[in-house]
């Protein structure tokens, strides 16, 4: 199909702290509906959206992070992570949510939805884009 | 006069916390909150910056804001101290006066 074009959303903020996390997730469970080749980067403090163990009860507002879970039951399962933001910030991939995906072609095999990748490669990736939206 | 300094940006986005470190004078306070809690934690770019405030100042985050992003409490600078809501009310009321650094 031609009209299918390739989207990735840029994740920079951390959650919480302001809503462009909350506000990205949204966007891209809305743009899920319409069969595009989509893809997400977390990059900066965008890493930390996707820490696990979040647990906001304290706070009082609502922990949307187990949404994240869901994203691979969208179709969407290039989550990317770039490499020298987790590593300024201390953080290894044991750290993040575990998020999977299902693959229809292997028998329903769970698949790592993760990819940790050195600046350079997600540069490429982001080049090869239509569409990037960026929070 | 005794000041306690909080602050709520992430050290890797903004300048928010180098600044107070540079202008919090030795025997204030600094609270970490929001998302100022990532400075607290131990084995980042900013770490050090952290530490060798620490002689002079002390240092708290406050522990919903650790644990509403997933940071547990081991992840810490030694020495920082883990408050709670009313822990934080506590500190603003045994010093003379507080910044908010935003």
């Amino acid at each position: 199909m031609s009209d299918v074009k390739k989207f990735l959303y840029v994740n920079r903020k951390a959650p919480y702290g302001t809503i462009y996390a909350w506000e990205s997730l949204e966007v891209v469970l809305i743009g899920a509906a319409f069969d595009q080749d989509v893809s997400l980067a977390f990059i900066g403090d965008g890493v930390y959206q996707i820490a696990k163990g979040q647990d906001t009860t304290e706070l009082g507002i609502k922990n949307f992070s187990p949404t994240y879970s869901a994203l691979g039951d969208y179709d969407i399962n290039k989550i990317y992570v770039e490499k020298e933001s987790m590593e300024a910030r201390g953080l290894t991939v044991d750290d993040l949510m575990k998020l999977t995906w299902e693959d229809e072609d292997e028998d329903w095999a769970e698949k790592d939805s993760i990819q940790v990748l050195p600046a350079k490669e997600l540069a490429e990736i982001m080049d090869q884009q239509d569409i990037v939206l960026s929070f | 006069m005794s000041m306690l300094h909080t602050v709520n940006k992430s050290p890797f986005e903004r300048d928010s916390l180098a600044s107070c470190l540079r202008l919090a004078v030795n025997g204030s306070a600094v609270l970490l909150i929001e998302d100022g809690i990532y400075g607290a934690m131990s084995g980042t770019e900013n770490s050090a910056m952290v530490k060798e405030s620490m002689e002079g100042i002390s240092f708290y985050v406050l522990g919903p804001d650790l644990k509403a992003r997933g940071i547990s409490e081991d992840r810490v600078i030694d020495g920082i101290k883990v408050v709670d809501y009313k822990g934080f009310v506590d500190l603003v009321a045994e010093h003379d006066s507080s910044q908010a650094w935003l």
